[in-house]
Protein backbone atom coordinates (compact mmCIF):
# COMPACT_ATOMS: atom_id res chain seq x y z
CA UNK A 1 0.00 0.00 0.00
CA UNK A 2 2.79 2.38 0.89
CA UNK A 3 4.45 1.89 -2.48
CA UNK A 4 1.68 3.49 -4.51
CA UNK A 5 2.49 7.15 -3.76
CA UNK A 6 6.15 6.47 -4.49
CA UNK A 7 5.30 4.98 -7.85
CA UNK A 8 3.10 7.87 -8.89
CA UNK A 9 5.73 10.34 -7.67
CA UNK A 10 8.24 8.65 -9.93
CA UNK A 11 5.79 8.76 -12.76
CA UNK A 12 5.47 12.53 -12.35
CA UNK A 13 9.25 13.06 -12.15
CA UNK A 14 9.90 11.10 -15.34
CA UNK A 15 6.66 12.17 -16.98
CA UNK A 16 7.20 15.93 -16.98
CA UNK A 17 10.43 15.94 -19.03
CA UNK A 18 9.11 13.17 -21.31
CA UNK A 19 5.97 15.16 -22.02
CA UNK A 20 7.91 18.38 -22.61
CA UNK A 21 10.31 16.73 -25.05
CA UNK A 22 7.52 14.87 -26.84
CA UNK A 23 5.71 18.12 -27.53
CA UNK A 24 8.72 20.35 -28.24
CA UNK A 25 11.19 17.90 -29.74
CA UNK A 26 9.57 14.80 -31.24
CA UNK A 27 6.21 16.01 -32.49
CA UNK A 28 7.83 18.95 -34.37
CA UNK A 29 9.65 16.44 -36.59
CA UNK A 30 6.33 14.85 -37.49
CA UNK A 31 5.03 18.30 -38.40
CA UNK A 32 8.13 18.95 -40.53
CA UNK A 33 7.54 15.66 -42.34
CA UNK A 34 3.90 16.53 -42.88
CA UNK A 35 4.70 19.93 -44.34
CA UNK A 36 7.38 18.44 -46.59
CA UNK A 37 4.52 16.56 -48.29
CA UNK A 38 2.50 19.72 -48.92
CA UNK A 39 2.69 22.16 -51.76
CA UNK A 40 3.61 25.79 -51.42
CA UNK A 41 0.80 28.33 -51.77
CA UNK A 42 0.35 32.03 -51.22
CA UNK A 43 -1.39 32.09 -47.88
CA UNK A 44 -0.78 32.03 -44.17
CA UNK A 45 0.59 29.47 -43.41
CA UNK A 46 2.17 29.11 -46.87
CA UNK A 47 1.46 25.42 -47.54
CA UNK A 48 -1.50 23.29 -48.57
CA UNK A 49 -3.31 21.08 -46.04
CA UNK A 50 -2.78 17.35 -46.42
CA UNK A 51 -6.32 16.46 -45.51
CA UNK A 52 -9.10 18.08 -47.52
CA UNK A 53 -12.83 17.43 -47.37
CA UNK A 54 -14.76 16.65 -50.55
CA UNK A 55 -18.51 16.27 -50.11
CA UNK A 56 -18.14 15.16 -46.53
CA UNK A 57 -15.42 12.57 -47.06
CA UNK A 58 -11.75 13.20 -46.31
CA UNK A 59 -9.16 12.88 -49.02
CA UNK A 60 -5.47 12.69 -48.35
CA UNK A 61 -3.19 14.60 -50.69
CA UNK A 62 0.48 13.76 -50.54
CA UNK A 63 2.81 15.74 -52.74
CA UNK A 64 6.26 14.32 -53.29
CA UNK A 65 7.10 17.24 -55.57
CA UNK A 66 9.43 18.93 -53.03
CA UNK A 67 11.58 15.82 -52.86
CA UNK A 68 11.53 15.36 -56.63
CA UNK A 69 12.58 19.00 -56.97
CA UNK A 70 15.54 18.54 -54.63
CA UNK A 71 16.86 15.59 -56.60
CA UNK A 72 16.48 17.21 -60.01
CA UNK A 73 18.13 20.53 -59.18
CA UNK A 74 21.90 20.10 -59.04
CA UNK A 75 22.24 22.99 -56.55
CA UNK A 76 20.72 20.88 -53.78
CA UNK A 77 22.61 17.68 -54.55
CA UNK A 78 25.92 19.52 -54.72
CA UNK A 79 25.37 21.43 -51.46
CA UNK A 80 24.35 18.16 -49.79
CA UNK A 81 27.55 16.46 -50.91
CA UNK A 82 29.63 19.55 -50.16
CA UNK A 83 28.31 19.62 -46.57
CA UNK A 84 29.29 15.98 -46.10
CA UNK A 85 32.77 16.65 -47.44
CA UNK A 86 33.29 19.74 -45.26
CA UNK A 87 32.04 17.92 -42.15
CA UNK A 88 34.23 14.86 -42.82
CA UNK A 89 37.41 16.85 -43.50
CA UNK A 90 36.83 19.09 -40.47
CA UNK A 91 36.21 16.08 -38.24
CA UNK A 92 39.45 14.48 -39.41
CA UNK A 93 41.39 17.72 -38.79
CA UNK A 94 39.81 18.04 -35.32
CA UNK A 95 40.90 14.48 -34.55
CA UNK A 96 44.47 15.00 -35.79
CA UNK A 97 44.84 18.20 -33.75
CA UNK A 98 42.74 17.16 -30.76
CA UNK A 99 44.20 13.70 -30.15
CA UNK A 100 47.75 14.83 -29.29
CA UNK A 101 46.32 17.64 -27.17
CA UNK A 102 44.05 15.29 -25.20
CA UNK A 103 46.97 12.87 -24.88
CA UNK A 104 49.28 15.56 -23.49
CA UNK A 105 46.65 16.65 -20.94
CA UNK A 106 46.02 13.07 -19.83
CA UNK A 107 49.79 12.58 -19.35
CA UNK A 108 50.29 15.91 -17.52
CA UNK A 109 50.75 16.15 -13.76
CA UNK A 110 47.37 15.85 -11.97
CA UNK A 111 47.65 19.38 -10.59
CA UNK A 112 48.06 21.00 -14.00
CA UNK A 113 45.41 18.80 -15.67
CA UNK A 114 42.47 20.79 -14.34
CA UNK A 115 44.10 24.07 -15.39
CA UNK A 116 44.74 22.75 -18.91
CA UNK A 117 41.19 21.43 -19.18
CA UNK A 118 39.88 24.82 -18.09
CA UNK A 119 41.98 26.47 -20.79
CA UNK A 120 40.42 24.15 -23.39
CA UNK A 121 36.87 24.78 -22.19
CA UNK A 122 37.18 28.52 -21.52
CA UNK A 123 36.74 29.66 -25.17
CA UNK A 124 33.61 27.52 -25.32
CA UNK A 125 32.05 29.74 -22.65
CA UNK A 126 32.61 32.88 -24.69
CA UNK A 127 30.30 33.64 -27.57
CA UNK A 128 30.54 31.17 -30.46
CA UNK A 129 29.42 33.86 -32.91
CA UNK A 130 32.11 36.30 -31.77
CA UNK A 131 34.82 33.65 -31.99
CA UNK A 132 33.87 32.95 -35.61
CA UNK A 133 33.74 36.68 -36.24
CA UNK A 134 37.29 37.02 -34.88
CA UNK A 135 38.52 34.89 -37.80
CA UNK A 136 37.19 37.45 -40.31
CA UNK A 137 39.64 39.95 -38.84
CA UNK A 138 42.47 37.43 -39.05
CA UNK A 139 41.77 36.03 -42.51
CA UNK A 140 40.68 38.96 -44.67
CA UNK A 141 42.86 40.49 -47.40
CA UNK A 142 44.14 43.27 -45.16
CA UNK A 143 43.72 41.11 -42.06
CA UNK A 144 46.20 40.20 -39.35
CA UNK A 145 47.62 37.05 -40.98
CA UNK A 146 48.25 38.75 -44.34
CA UNK A 147 49.74 41.82 -42.67
CA UNK A 148 52.14 39.71 -40.63
CA UNK A 149 53.19 37.62 -43.63
CA UNK A 150 53.69 40.75 -45.78
CA UNK A 151 55.70 42.39 -43.02
CA UNK A 152 57.88 39.29 -42.65
CA UNK A 153 58.42 39.29 -46.41
CA UNK A 154 57.10 35.73 -46.80
CA UNK A 155 54.58 36.92 -49.39
CA UNK A 156 54.42 40.02 -51.59
CA UNK A 157 50.71 40.03 -52.34
CA UNK A 158 47.98 39.31 -49.84
CA UNK A 159 46.64 35.74 -49.93
CA UNK A 160 42.94 35.18 -50.47
CA UNK A 161 41.99 33.34 -47.28
CA UNK A 162 38.49 34.53 -46.47
CA UNK A 163 35.52 33.09 -48.38
CA UNK A 164 37.38 29.86 -49.17
CA UNK A 165 36.99 26.22 -48.14
CA UNK A 166 40.09 26.69 -46.02
CA UNK A 167 38.38 29.41 -43.96
CA UNK A 168 35.39 27.13 -43.33
CA UNK A 169 37.67 24.29 -42.17
CA UNK A 170 39.51 26.68 -39.85
CA UNK A 171 36.22 28.00 -38.46
CA UNK A 172 34.73 24.56 -37.81
CA UNK A 173 37.92 23.08 -36.34
CA UNK A 174 38.33 26.13 -34.14
CA UNK A 175 34.76 26.06 -32.84
CA UNK A 176 34.39 22.31 -32.37
CA UNK A 177 37.87 21.38 -31.09
CA UNK A 178 36.80 21.26 -27.40
CA UNK A 179 34.05 18.75 -28.34
CA UNK A 180 36.74 16.47 -29.76
CA UNK A 181 39.24 16.92 -26.92
CA UNK A 182 36.90 16.35 -23.95
CA UNK A 183 35.64 12.82 -24.80
CA UNK A 184 39.16 11.85 -25.91
CA UNK A 185 40.61 13.10 -22.63
CA UNK A 186 37.92 11.30 -20.60
CA UNK A 187 38.94 8.11 -22.36
CA UNK A 188 42.74 8.53 -22.34
CA UNK A 189 42.79 9.53 -18.68
CA UNK A 190 41.46 6.11 -17.65
CA UNK A 191 44.21 4.16 -19.41
CA UNK A 192 46.47 2.01 -17.29
CA UNK A 193 50.13 2.99 -17.71
CA UNK A 194 51.22 -0.54 -16.67
CA UNK A 195 50.32 -1.93 -20.10
CA UNK A 196 52.62 0.55 -21.82
CA UNK A 197 55.41 -0.21 -19.36
CA UNK A 198 54.96 -3.93 -19.97
CA UNK A 199 55.15 -3.32 -23.71
CA UNK A 200 58.31 -1.25 -23.26
CA UNK A 201 59.85 -3.95 -21.04
CA UNK A 202 59.15 -6.50 -23.73
CA UNK A 203 61.03 -4.30 -26.19
CA UNK A 204 58.22 -2.55 -28.08
CA UNK A 205 59.14 0.81 -29.59
CA UNK A 206 57.01 3.73 -28.29
CA UNK A 207 55.30 4.14 -31.66
CA UNK A 208 54.44 0.44 -31.81
CA UNK A 209 53.17 0.45 -28.23
CA UNK A 210 51.01 3.47 -29.05
CA UNK A 211 49.57 1.87 -32.18
CA UNK A 212 48.95 -1.51 -30.58
CA UNK A 213 47.77 -0.45 -27.09
CA UNK A 214 46.76 3.18 -26.66
CA UNK A 215 45.06 3.72 -30.01
CA UNK A 216 42.77 0.63 -29.94
CA UNK A 217 41.84 1.37 -26.33
CA UNK A 218 40.84 4.92 -27.16
CA UNK A 219 38.56 3.95 -30.04
CA UNK A 220 35.38 4.74 -28.08
CA UNK A 221 36.68 8.23 -27.32
CA UNK A 222 37.67 8.80 -30.96
CA UNK A 223 34.19 7.76 -32.09
CA UNK A 224 32.34 9.89 -29.53
CA UNK A 225 34.44 12.97 -30.31
CA UNK A 226 34.14 12.49 -34.07
CA UNK A 227 30.37 12.12 -33.97
CA UNK A 228 30.09 15.12 -31.66
CA UNK A 229 31.90 17.18 -34.34
CA UNK A 230 30.59 15.56 -37.53
CA UNK A 231 26.84 15.59 -36.89
CA UNK A 232 26.38 19.30 -36.07
CA UNK A 233 29.03 20.29 -38.65
CA UNK A 234 26.91 18.84 -41.49
CA UNK A 235 24.17 21.36 -40.74
CA UNK A 236 26.48 24.25 -39.80
CA UNK A 237 25.04 27.63 -40.76
CA UNK A 238 26.97 30.46 -39.09
CA UNK A 239 30.54 29.44 -40.02
CA UNK A 240 30.04 28.96 -43.78
CA UNK A 241 27.88 32.09 -43.95
CA UNK A 242 30.54 34.28 -42.34
CA UNK A 243 33.72 32.64 -43.63
CA UNK A 244 32.77 30.46 -46.60
CA UNK A 245 32.44 30.72 -50.36
CA UNK A 246 29.44 32.63 -51.66
CA UNK A 247 29.18 30.32 -54.70
CA UNK A 248 29.00 27.00 -52.83
CA UNK A 249 26.46 26.83 -50.02
CA UNK A 250 26.24 24.23 -47.30
CA UNK A 251 22.93 22.47 -46.74
CA UNK A 252 22.12 24.39 -43.54
CA UNK A 253 22.31 27.66 -45.44
CA UNK A 254 20.19 26.21 -48.28
CA UNK A 255 17.51 25.21 -45.77
CA UNK A 256 17.56 28.61 -44.14
CA UNK A 257 17.42 30.45 -47.50
CA UNK A 258 14.52 28.32 -48.76
CA UNK A 259 12.66 29.19 -45.60
CA UNK A 260 13.48 32.87 -45.11
CA UNK A 261 14.23 34.13 -48.65
CA UNK A 262 12.01 31.96 -50.88
CA UNK A 263 9.38 31.33 -48.21
CA UNK A 264 9.05 27.80 -49.55
CA UNK A 265 8.22 25.90 -46.37
CA UNK A 266 7.62 22.50 -48.03
CA UNK A 267 11.03 22.50 -49.75
CA UNK A 268 12.78 23.69 -46.55
CA UNK A 269 11.03 20.85 -44.68
CA UNK A 270 12.05 18.32 -47.32
CA UNK A 271 15.69 19.46 -46.98
CA UNK A 272 15.43 19.03 -43.20
CA UNK A 273 13.99 15.51 -43.57
CA UNK A 274 16.73 14.46 -46.01
CA UNK A 275 19.46 15.76 -43.68
CA UNK A 276 17.80 13.96 -40.77
CA UNK A 277 17.64 10.68 -42.71
CA UNK A 278 21.36 10.97 -43.32
CA UNK A 279 22.11 11.76 -39.67
CA UNK A 280 19.79 9.26 -37.98
CA UNK A 281 22.37 6.47 -37.96
CA UNK A 282 25.25 8.63 -36.60
CA UNK A 283 22.90 10.14 -33.98
CA UNK A 284 21.76 6.71 -32.77
CA UNK A 285 25.36 5.52 -32.75
CA UNK A 286 26.31 8.50 -30.61
CA UNK A 287 23.45 7.77 -28.20
CA UNK A 288 24.61 4.18 -27.78
CA UNK A 289 28.16 5.32 -27.00
CA UNK A 290 26.84 7.89 -24.54
CA UNK A 291 24.65 5.31 -22.77
CA UNK A 292 27.53 2.89 -22.45
CA UNK A 293 29.79 5.62 -21.09
CA UNK A 294 27.22 6.54 -18.41
CA UNK A 295 26.52 2.95 -17.45
CA UNK A 296 30.24 2.18 -17.12
CA UNK A 297 30.58 4.75 -14.32
CA UNK B 1 59.06 7.56 -24.86
CA UNK B 2 60.49 11.01 -24.39
CA UNK B 3 60.14 12.04 -28.04
CA UNK B 4 56.43 11.20 -28.07
CA UNK B 5 55.85 13.20 -24.89
CA UNK B 6 57.61 16.12 -26.55
CA UNK B 7 55.47 15.87 -29.68
CA UNK B 8 52.14 15.84 -27.84
CA UNK B 9 53.28 18.64 -25.54
CA UNK B 10 54.18 20.83 -28.54
CA UNK B 11 50.80 19.99 -30.09
CA UNK B 12 49.10 21.05 -26.86
CA UNK B 13 50.92 24.39 -26.75
CA UNK B 14 50.27 25.10 -30.44
CA UNK B 15 46.64 24.07 -30.00
CA UNK B 16 46.20 26.48 -27.10
CA UNK B 17 47.80 29.26 -29.17
CA UNK B 18 45.33 28.43 -31.96
CA UNK B 19 42.43 28.66 -29.47
CA UNK B 20 43.47 31.97 -27.95
CA UNK B 21 45.06 34.05 -30.77
CA UNK B 22 41.72 35.05 -32.36
CA UNK B 23 40.31 36.13 -29.00
CA UNK B 24 43.45 38.09 -28.15
CA UNK B 25 43.51 39.83 -31.53
CA UNK B 26 39.88 40.83 -31.05
CA UNK B 27 40.72 42.34 -27.66
CA UNK B 28 43.77 44.22 -28.97
CA UNK B 29 41.95 45.70 -31.95
CA UNK B 30 39.07 46.86 -29.78
CA UNK B 31 41.47 49.62 -28.62
CA UNK B 32 42.42 50.56 -32.18
CA UNK B 33 41.48 54.03 -33.42
CA UNK B 34 41.18 53.08 -37.10
CA UNK B 35 37.87 52.12 -38.66
CA UNK B 36 39.76 49.53 -40.67
CA UNK B 37 39.81 47.28 -37.59
CA UNK B 38 42.88 45.23 -38.54
CA UNK B 39 45.21 48.09 -39.45
CA UNK B 40 46.75 49.40 -36.26
CA UNK B 41 46.63 53.20 -36.11
CA UNK B 42 49.66 53.77 -33.89
CA UNK B 43 49.28 57.55 -33.69
CA UNK B 44 45.87 57.58 -32.03
CA UNK B 45 45.71 54.24 -30.26
CA UNK B 46 44.94 52.87 -27.75
CA UNK B 47 41.56 54.50 -27.50
CA UNK B 48 38.31 53.72 -25.74
CA UNK B 49 36.12 55.35 -28.36
CA UNK B 50 34.46 52.08 -29.49
CA UNK B 51 33.47 51.38 -25.89
CA UNK B 52 31.93 54.84 -25.69
CA UNK B 53 30.12 54.24 -28.99
CA UNK B 54 28.86 50.93 -27.66
CA UNK B 55 27.51 52.45 -24.45
CA UNK B 56 25.40 54.83 -26.56
CA UNK B 57 24.12 52.15 -28.93
CA UNK B 58 20.46 51.85 -28.02
CA UNK B 59 19.86 48.82 -30.28
CA UNK B 60 22.70 46.75 -28.78
CA UNK B 61 21.72 47.60 -25.21
CA UNK B 62 18.06 46.71 -25.77
CA UNK B 63 19.02 43.42 -27.42
CA UNK B 64 21.44 42.59 -24.59
CA UNK B 65 18.74 43.22 -21.98
CA UNK B 66 16.28 40.98 -23.84
CA UNK B 67 18.93 38.25 -24.14
CA UNK B 68 19.66 38.40 -20.41
CA UNK B 69 16.00 38.09 -19.46
CA UNK B 70 15.43 35.17 -21.85
CA UNK B 71 18.61 33.42 -20.68
CA UNK B 72 17.61 33.79 -16.99
CA UNK B 73 14.17 32.24 -17.50
CA UNK B 74 15.31 29.62 -20.02
CA UNK B 75 18.24 28.39 -17.93
CA UNK B 76 16.07 28.13 -14.81
CA UNK B 77 13.41 26.17 -16.71
CA UNK B 78 16.07 23.99 -18.30
CA UNK B 79 17.63 23.22 -14.91
CA UNK B 80 14.31 22.11 -13.42
CA UNK B 81 13.38 19.89 -16.36
CA UNK B 82 16.94 18.65 -16.87
CA UNK B 83 17.33 17.71 -13.19
CA UNK B 84 14.05 15.77 -13.27
CA UNK B 85 15.18 13.94 -16.42
CA UNK B 86 18.68 13.31 -15.01
CA UNK B 87 17.29 11.89 -11.75
CA UNK B 88 14.83 9.69 -13.64
CA UNK B 89 17.53 8.33 -15.94
CA UNK B 90 20.13 7.76 -13.24
CA UNK B 91 17.97 6.53 -10.33
CA UNK B 92 14.75 4.94 -11.52
CA UNK B 93 16.25 1.83 -13.10
CA UNK B 94 14.17 0.46 -15.94
CA UNK B 95 10.85 2.18 -16.55
CA UNK B 96 8.52 2.60 -19.46
CA UNK B 97 9.70 5.48 -21.62
CA UNK B 98 13.27 5.33 -20.37
CA UNK B 99 14.76 4.68 -23.79
CA UNK B 100 12.56 7.41 -25.26
CA UNK B 101 13.67 9.90 -22.62
CA UNK B 102 17.34 8.95 -23.00
CA UNK B 103 17.09 9.38 -26.75
CA UNK B 104 15.26 12.68 -26.59
CA UNK B 105 17.83 14.14 -24.18
CA UNK B 106 20.96 13.25 -26.16
CA UNK B 107 19.65 13.96 -29.67
CA UNK B 108 19.23 17.76 -29.23
CA UNK B 109 22.93 18.05 -28.33
CA UNK B 110 24.11 16.93 -31.76
CA UNK B 111 21.06 17.90 -33.84
CA UNK B 112 21.98 20.57 -36.43
CA UNK B 113 20.48 23.82 -35.22
CA UNK B 114 18.74 24.71 -38.49
CA UNK B 115 16.65 21.56 -38.18
CA UNK B 116 15.73 22.17 -34.53
CA UNK B 117 14.88 25.79 -35.32
CA UNK B 118 12.71 24.96 -38.32
CA UNK B 119 10.85 22.20 -36.51
CA UNK B 120 10.15 24.39 -33.46
CA UNK B 121 8.80 27.23 -35.59
CA UNK B 122 6.55 24.86 -37.54
CA UNK B 123 5.31 23.49 -34.19
CA UNK B 124 4.43 26.98 -32.96
CA UNK B 125 2.64 27.77 -36.21
CA UNK B 126 0.67 24.51 -36.01
CA UNK B 127 -0.20 25.13 -32.34
CA UNK B 128 -1.41 28.59 -33.18
CA UNK B 129 -3.73 27.17 -35.83
CA UNK B 130 -4.98 24.45 -33.49
CA UNK B 131 -5.43 26.19 -30.13
CA UNK B 132 -4.68 29.84 -30.87
CA UNK B 133 -1.56 29.88 -28.71
CA UNK B 134 1.17 31.16 -28.81
CA UNK B 135 -0.01 34.38 -30.42
CA UNK B 136 2.77 35.10 -32.89
CA UNK B 137 6.45 34.54 -32.28
CA UNK B 138 8.63 36.50 -29.87
CA UNK B 139 10.21 36.30 -26.43
CA UNK B 140 7.84 33.51 -25.31
CA UNK B 141 8.59 31.18 -28.22
CA UNK B 142 12.32 31.94 -27.95
CA UNK B 143 12.28 31.03 -24.25
CA UNK B 144 10.36 27.77 -24.83
CA UNK B 145 12.82 26.77 -27.56
CA UNK B 146 15.84 27.63 -25.44
CA UNK B 147 14.52 25.58 -22.50
CA UNK B 148 14.16 22.61 -24.85
CA UNK B 149 17.70 22.53 -26.23
CA UNK B 150 19.37 23.65 -22.97
CA UNK B 151 17.69 20.98 -20.82
CA UNK B 152 19.49 18.29 -22.80
CA UNK B 153 22.84 19.59 -21.58
CA UNK B 154 21.64 19.89 -17.97
CA UNK B 155 20.34 16.32 -18.11
CA UNK B 156 23.73 14.99 -19.22
CA UNK B 157 25.58 16.95 -16.51
CA UNK B 158 23.20 15.89 -13.71
CA UNK B 159 22.93 12.30 -14.90
CA UNK B 160 26.67 11.76 -15.09
CA UNK B 161 27.12 13.32 -11.63
CA UNK B 162 24.46 10.96 -10.18
CA UNK B 163 25.93 7.98 -12.00
CA UNK B 164 29.33 8.65 -10.41
CA UNK B 165 27.85 8.94 -6.90
CA UNK B 166 27.12 5.97 -4.68
CA UNK B 167 23.58 5.54 -3.40
CA UNK B 168 24.34 4.54 0.19
CA UNK B 169 23.34 7.88 1.75
CA UNK B 170 20.01 7.91 -0.08
CA UNK B 171 19.42 4.27 0.82
CA UNK B 172 20.22 4.95 4.49
CA UNK B 173 17.71 7.81 4.59
CA UNK B 174 15.06 5.59 2.98
CA UNK B 175 15.78 2.80 5.46
CA UNK B 176 15.21 5.33 8.25
CA UNK B 177 11.78 5.97 6.80
CA UNK B 178 12.24 9.23 4.89
CA UNK B 179 9.81 9.79 2.05
CA UNK B 180 11.33 9.92 -1.48
CA UNK B 181 10.66 13.64 -1.86
CA UNK B 182 12.36 14.34 1.47
CA UNK B 183 15.31 12.15 0.51
CA UNK B 184 15.64 14.08 -2.72
CA UNK B 185 15.55 17.56 -1.16
CA UNK B 186 17.62 16.74 1.94
CA UNK B 187 20.20 14.31 0.53
CA UNK B 188 20.31 14.04 -3.25
CA UNK B 189 19.88 17.68 -4.20
CA UNK B 190 22.59 19.05 -1.84
CA UNK B 191 24.98 16.39 -3.15
CA UNK B 192 24.37 17.17 -6.82
CA UNK B 193 24.13 20.93 -6.28
CA UNK B 194 27.51 21.66 -7.93
CA UNK B 195 26.37 19.76 -11.03
CA UNK B 196 23.01 21.57 -11.01
CA UNK B 197 24.79 24.92 -10.67
CA UNK B 198 27.19 24.22 -13.52
CA UNK B 199 24.24 22.94 -15.57
CA UNK B 200 22.49 26.26 -14.95
CA UNK B 201 25.57 28.24 -16.00
CA UNK B 202 25.96 26.12 -19.11
CA UNK B 203 22.29 26.59 -20.00
CA UNK B 204 22.55 30.33 -19.41
CA UNK B 205 25.57 30.60 -21.73
CA UNK B 206 23.98 28.48 -24.44
CA UNK B 207 20.76 30.47 -24.34
CA UNK B 208 22.59 33.80 -24.26
CA UNK B 209 24.72 32.73 -27.23
CA UNK B 210 22.20 31.04 -29.51
CA UNK B 211 21.65 32.50 -32.93
CA UNK B 212 20.31 29.91 -35.37
CA UNK B 213 17.38 28.46 -33.43
CA UNK B 214 16.48 31.93 -32.16
CA UNK B 215 16.35 33.34 -35.69
CA UNK B 216 13.64 30.84 -36.62
CA UNK B 217 11.42 31.39 -33.59
CA UNK B 218 11.93 35.15 -33.09
CA UNK B 219 9.54 37.79 -34.30
CA UNK B 220 10.40 41.13 -35.90
CA UNK B 221 10.14 42.94 -32.55
CA UNK B 222 12.34 40.53 -30.60
CA UNK B 223 15.98 40.79 -31.66
CA UNK B 224 18.36 39.12 -29.24
CA UNK B 225 22.00 40.19 -28.93
CA UNK B 226 23.39 37.43 -31.19
CA UNK B 227 20.86 38.41 -33.87
CA UNK B 228 22.00 42.05 -33.73
CA UNK B 229 25.67 41.01 -33.81
CA UNK B 230 25.08 38.67 -36.75
CA UNK B 231 23.28 41.27 -38.81
CA UNK B 232 26.17 43.66 -38.19
CA UNK B 233 29.08 41.28 -38.90
CA UNK B 234 27.45 39.62 -41.89
CA UNK B 235 28.44 42.64 -43.93
CA UNK B 236 31.96 43.05 -42.61
CA UNK B 237 33.92 43.80 -39.47
CA UNK B 238 32.86 46.65 -37.23
CA UNK B 239 35.10 47.88 -34.42
CA UNK B 240 32.38 48.31 -31.80
CA UNK B 241 31.72 44.55 -32.01
CA UNK B 242 35.35 44.05 -30.96
CA UNK B 243 34.65 46.19 -27.90
CA UNK B 244 31.53 44.17 -27.15
CA UNK B 245 33.48 40.91 -27.52
CA UNK B 246 36.16 42.17 -25.13
CA UNK B 247 33.57 43.03 -22.49
CA UNK B 248 31.92 39.59 -22.83
CA UNK B 249 35.27 37.77 -22.62
CA UNK B 250 36.17 39.76 -19.49
CA UNK B 251 32.83 38.91 -17.84
CA UNK B 252 33.24 35.20 -18.60
CA UNK B 253 36.87 35.11 -17.46
CA UNK B 254 35.97 36.85 -14.18
CA UNK B 255 33.02 34.52 -13.65
CA UNK B 256 35.09 31.39 -14.22
CA UNK B 257 37.89 32.64 -11.97
CA UNK B 258 35.42 33.55 -9.21
CA UNK B 259 33.65 30.19 -9.37
CA UNK B 260 36.99 28.34 -9.29
CA UNK B 261 38.05 30.24 -6.17
CA UNK B 262 34.65 29.64 -4.57
CA UNK B 263 34.77 25.91 -5.27
CA UNK B 264 38.31 25.66 -3.86
CA UNK B 265 37.08 27.47 -0.73
CA UNK B 266 34.08 25.15 -0.37
CA UNK B 267 36.25 22.08 -0.78
CA UNK B 268 38.73 23.30 1.83
CA UNK B 269 35.87 24.01 4.26
CA UNK B 270 34.46 20.52 3.70
CA UNK B 271 37.87 18.98 4.33
CA UNK B 272 38.20 21.01 7.54
CA UNK B 273 34.75 19.85 8.68
CA UNK B 274 35.74 16.24 8.08
CA UNK B 275 38.92 16.76 10.11
CA UNK B 276 37.01 18.40 12.95
CA UNK B 277 34.46 15.60 12.98
CA UNK B 278 37.22 13.03 13.10
CA UNK B 279 38.91 14.92 15.94
CA UNK B 280 35.64 15.11 17.89
CA UNK B 281 35.25 11.35 17.61
CA UNK B 282 38.60 10.67 19.22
Amino acid sequence: MLRIPQLSGRRVVAGIPILWLLVLFLIPFIIVFRISLSEVRLAIPPYTPLLTWHHGSPSLQLHWSSYAFLFTDSLYVSSYLYSLKVAAVSTLCCLLIGYPMAYAIARAAPASRSVLLMLIVLPFWTSFLLRVYAWIGLLKNNGVINNVLLWLGVIHHPLVLLQTDFAVYIGIVYSYLPFMILPLYANLEKHDGALLEAAADLGARPMRAFLRITLPQSLAGILAGSLLVFIPAVGEYVIPTLLGRPDQLMIGRVLSDEFFENRDWPVASAVAILVLLLLVIPIMWFQRLERRELEAQ
Amino acid sequence: MRSRGLFSRCALILGLVFLYVPILSMIIFSFNNSRLVTVWDAAHSPTLKWYVALAGNEQVLRAAWLSIRIALVASTGAVILGTLAGVALARFGAFRGRLLLAGMTTAPIVMPEVITGLSLLLLFVALQQLIGWPRGVGAVTITLSHITFCMAYVTVVVQSRLAGMDMSLEEAAMDLGARPARVFFRITLPLILPAVASGWLLAFTLSWDDLVITQFVAGPASSTLPMVIFSKVRFGVTPDINALATILVLIVATGIAASTVWMRYQQRRRERDVLLAAAANL
